[in-house]
């Protein structure tokens, strides 16, 4: 009896914790969802991110031919602080580029970048 | 292991591009100023990296770089849009002032056939005079006011010296003086120094993508570009000096714009016309 009751009160708190990863996975994937939208608006927005001036993106009309095809984003790039530092300031890699530095310069906040490389991601 | 590799390999491709880029890239990190290799070098870098366009052809801007918006262009100019500036200029040259001169009083040859010599160096001033600045000092010579230097009148004014001058080679010298080889030199820093939020020099655009686009725009090539000066855009929906096009790319790129016909933007175009020495005039232009 005492041994069941324990094992029952032991069991209610995993069970508790299951429940709670189980929305906070939910609201994870919503929160996800809602800063690939954010990221995609910022990238094809003329007065913040404006990657479509450059890159051809899927779903983006009248691209610009100046940077690679923005696809296949993850095999390319798998480690996403990779993503971040292009973003935040591509000179330190190519000082010819002509990508802005995002970052640095201001042009994004570090949130927007965030966003903005989880839109990348589902390229 | 094997992406290890391929990353290997492709930041190896990207540092030989790199390299390959910087080392055709025009002017390089020259250590004495020489305008006449500049400009052989400058000249070079647009011919090479655009074998099939003919070298007059470089002053039609986006034109040049593509064959369908060539034959657009082509129909364009049966009825072209800055003609009316051109009508407005014509009459606005030949009518006098209220002391009786007129502009053709104020230039070489009474203006008509020498925008190919513009800008120039002035020696007693020590400074670059472009031709905008030239109209505006004629007019207040006159005791009339001066225009605004980015459109309409003065748009009006340089489009009708300028198609009076087509077909002519442009023709900038620099005097044996080292102040004009100092405003070269600083036209040129100008040039390929980059500023603005967007951290572009007129270069990044000008020079390294020519032929691509942003957006649904070609980029111009930086060669012969001053030769179409000036131009009817229809981005403005109007026309547009030498000075709307340098303080408009600033603005673009998010730097703060100079005064038109401030001694920095003079320099540039000192620099820009002296490259584009031997191509024919051929403003107004239109561009998209």
């Amino acid at each position: 009896m005492i041994d069941s009751f324990k094992s029952k009160s032991a069991r209610f708190p995993a069970f508790a914790l299951a429940l709670a990863i189980g929305a906070f996975a939910c609201a994870g994937t919503a929160q996800a969802q809602s800063t690939v939208d954010e990221g995609r608006k910022l990238a094809f927005d003329r007065s913040k991110g404006n990657c479509l001036t450059c890159h051809v993106i899927k779903g983006g009309d009248l691209p610009g031919t100046i940077g690679p095809e923005l696809v296949d984003i993850k095999s390319k790039y798998p480690k996403r602080e990779d993503l971040v530092a292009i973003l935040h300031d591509e000179t330190l890699r190519n000082p010819l580029t002509v990508m802005p530095p995002f970052g640095r310069n201001r042009i994004l906040t570090e949130k927007e970048i965030n966003a903005v490389v989880d839109f990348l991601q589902t390229l | 292991m094997k992406l290890r590799s391929a990353i290997y390999l492709a930041s190896a491709i990207l540092a030989l591009a790199a390299m390959t880029l910087a080392s055709t890239l025009p002017s390089g990190a020259a250590d004495k100023v020489d305008p006449v290799a500049d400009a052989k070098a400058f000249q070079k870098f647009f011919t090479d990296k655009f074998p099939k366009v003919k070298f007059e052809d470089f002053v039609n801007g986006p034109y040049s770089m593509n064959e369908d918006l060539y034959r657009q262009w082509q129909d364009k100019e049966q009825f072209p849009p800055y003609e009316f500036a051109l009508e407005m200029g014509k009459e606005m040259f030949s009518t006098p002032f209220k002391n009786g001169k007129t502009y053709a009083d104020c230039f070489p040859n009474g203006g008509i056939g020498i925008r190919q010599n513009y800008p120039y160096f002035d020696e007693k001033e020590g400074k670059v005079i472009t031709l905008e600045l030239a109209l505006n000092r004629c007019r207040e010579a006159n005791g009339e006011p001066p225009y605004s230097y980015v459109k309409d009148e003065m748009a009006a004014l340089t489009a009708y010296m300028a198609f009076t001058s087509r077909g002519k080679l442009m023709d900038i010298k620099i005097p044996d003086d080292p102040r004009a080889l100092e405003a070269y030199e600083k036209g040129k820093e100008y040039f390929y120094t980059r500023r603005g939020q967007l951290n572009f020099s007129c270069a990044t655009c000008h020079v390294q993508s020519p032929g691509e686009r942003i957006r649904a725009e070609i980029l111009a090539p930086a060669l012969g570009i001053v030769n179409a000066m000036p131009i009817y855009r229809s981005e403005w929906s109007g026309m547009g000096t030498t000075s709307r096009r340098f303080t408009t790319c600033n603005s673009q790129i998010r730097a703060v714009p100079l005064s038109p016909q401030d001694d920095e933007y003079r320099n540039v175009e000192y620099y820009l016309s002296y490259v584009s020495n031997g191509l024919p005039i051929s403003g107004p232009g239109a561009r998209p």
